[in-house]
C-alpha cells in the first residue's frame, strides 16, 4: 500500500459515510447548510489527522488492554482544542454547530480509524489515511448539505440560487429533521444501484 | 435533616441563583425531551444504535433500558463533577475529556456490578453496555444539561425523559422494521435506505408535537 492509496481510499472507495455508515449523528445533524458541513468537516478532519498521528506514534507504547481508553483521551484532547479554537476565532460557526463539536469525541469514524488503521501502521500512512477519511467525511457532508440547502433555502453556501420567490416558500422539510433521513435514504439507494451496476458489469 | 440537605442540593441553581422547583417546568422538560425534541428523531443523537439495534423488538427494549440506566448515572456523575470540581477550580475546558472518562468508567463499573450481583439483568443488558460508551445520546444529554444550566433535579428528570424518548423511538422503529421484513420493497432501497425512510416518516410524525411546547 502506497501513501497515495492510503490517502485516496477514504475519499470514495471506502467513504466513511456512504460505504461504511459511520458518523451518522453529525452527518445528519449539521448538514442543514454547506457552511456548517464545511466547518464540521474541517473540525473532524483536524481531530482525525492528529489522533491518527498520535495513536500511530505511540502504537508500540500503549498496552493493548488500555488502548481504547487511551485513544478516547487522545481524541478528547484534540476535540477540546478544536472547541476552544473555534469558540475564539469562529464564534458564529461554533454556536451553529453547538453540541456536535464536543460530540466529535464519540464519532465512530475517528475511533474506528485509530483502532482499525493507525495502531497497525506507520506514522506517515496514518496521517495520509486521516486526511483521506476526513476529506471523505467532508465530501459526503457537502453533497448532503448541497441538496438540503438548495431545496430547503434556495441557496448554496449562502449564495442565492433560486431567487426570492423560492426563498419565500422553500421546501422547508429538507432542512428540518425528516428531510435528512429521507434524503439519506435516497442517496444510499443511489449507491446501492451503482454498486449493483458495477457488479453486473464485471460479471 | 439529611433529606432537606439533599433536597437543597438537588434544586440549587447551578449559577448560584435562587433555588427553584416547579412542576410546570418539570413537565415542560419531560414533554420536550420525549416528544418535541426527541433525542433520536429531531436532535439526531444516538443514530448508530437506533439503526443497529432496531431489527428486533426484544433487543430494542433491552437497549432502551440500558440507555436509560446509564444516562441517569452519567448525568449524576457528570453534573456533580462539573459543578463541584471543574467550576470551583476554573477548569471548565476539561469538560469533554472528563465527561467521556466518567461515562466510559461508569459503563465498565455498571457492567462489573451487574455481572456480580444480578446475572439475570446482566444477561439481558450485558451485550448492549459496551456499545453505550460511544452512544452520543449519553454524552449529548450530559453536555446539554450543562449548556442549558439546569439544576441537578431538572438534569436528572431530563435524562430520564431523554432515555424514555430514545427507547420510544427505538421500540417504534423495531416494530415497524419487523413488519417490513416481509414487505416487497424495491431492491435498491432494501436494508439501510429503508430504515432511513421509516425514520423519516416517524420524524415527520414527531414534528406534529412541535405545537405542544407553546
Amino acid at each position: 500500500m502506497s501513501i497515495a492509496q492510503d490517502f485516496s481510499r477514504g475519499i470514495m472507495r471506502e467513504n466513511p459515510v456512504f460505504k461504511q455508515a459511520l458518523g451518522m449523528c453529525p452527518f445528519l445533524a449539521v448538514t442543514t447548510s454547506v457552511e456548517n458541513a464545511l466547518g464540521m468537516g474541517a473540525a473532524a478532519t483536524f481531530v482525525l489527522v492528529f489522533s491518527n498521528f498520535l495513536v500511530s506514534l505511540f502504537r508500540k507504547v500503549i498496552p493493548s488492554k488500555v488502548r481504547i481508553p487511551s485513544y478516547i483521551v487522545i481524541i478528547a484532547t484534540f476535540v477540546t482544542l478544536v472547541d476552544l479554537l473555534m469558540n475564539a476565532y469562529l464564534p458564529a460557526l461554533h454556536s451553529s454547530l453547538g453540541i456536535f463539536i464536543p460530540l466529535i469525541v464519540v464519532n465512530c469514524i475517528i475511533l474506528g480509524r485509530a483502532e482499525g488503521f493507525a495502531n497497525k501502521n506507520k506514522v506517515l500512512p496514518s496521517i495520509a489515511d486521516g486526511i483521506g477519511m476526513g476529506l471523505g467525511f467532508t465530501l459526503a457532508m457537502v453533497i448532503m448539505a448541497t441538496f438540503r440547502e438548495i431545496l430547503g433555502n434556495g441557496s448554496w453556501l449562502g449564495f442565492n440560487l433560486l431567487g426570492e420567490s423560492y426563498q419565500n416558500q422553500p421546501m422547508l422539510i429538507a432542512i428540518l429533521a425528516p428531510g435528512a433521513f429521507i434524503l439519506m435514504a435516497f442517496i444510499l439507494g443511489f449507491f446501492n444501484i451503482m454498486e449493483k451496476r458495477k457488479r453486473g458489469g464485471a460479471r | 435533616m439529611i433529606n432537606s440537605m439533599l433536597m437543597s442540593v438537588i434544586i440549587a441553581a447551578p449559577d448560584g441563583g435562587e433555588p427553584s422547583f416547579s412542576i410546570a417546568k418539570m413537565m415542560a422538560i419531560i414533554v420536550s425531551a420525549i416528544f418535541i425534541n426527541n433525542y433520536v428523531l429531531s436532535r439526531f443523537l444516538g443514530i448508530c444504535p437506533f439503526l443497529g439495534v432496531s431489527k428486533q423488538l426484544d433487543s430494542a427494549v433491552g437497549m432502551g433500558a440500558a440507555v436509560v440506566f446509564v444516562m441517569v448515572l452519567a448525568t449524576l456523575g457528570s453534573w456533580l463533577v462539573y459543578h463541584h470540581v471543574l467550576v470551583p477550580y476554573g477548569m471548565e475546558y476539561l469538560r469533554t475529556i472528563s465527561f467521556i472518562i466518567i461515562i466510559a468508567s461508569l459503563v465498565q463499573l455498571v457492567e462489573m456490578i451487574l455481572q456480580k450481583f444480578s446475572p439475570a439483568l446482566y444477561d439481558a443488558l450485558g451485550i448492549f453496555l459496551p456499545l453505550i460508551t460511544t452512544n452520543c445520546a449519553i454524552l449529548g444529554v450530559a453536555v446539554l444539561n450543562i449548556d442549558d444550566k439546569l439544576s441537578l433535579g431538572y438534569s436528572l428528570v431530563n435524562s430520564v425523559a431523554a432515555g424514555i424518548g430514545f427507547t420510544l423511538a427505538l421500540v417504534l422503529m423495531a416494530g415497524l422494521r419487523e413488519r417490513m421484513e416481509t414487505a416487497d420493497v424495491p431492491e435498491a432501497l432494501r436494508g439501510l435506505p429503508l430504515a432511513f425512510l421509516i425514520a423519516g416518516a416517524m420524524s415527520i410524525a414527531f414534528l406534529g408535537f412541535a405545537g405542544l411546547g407553546g
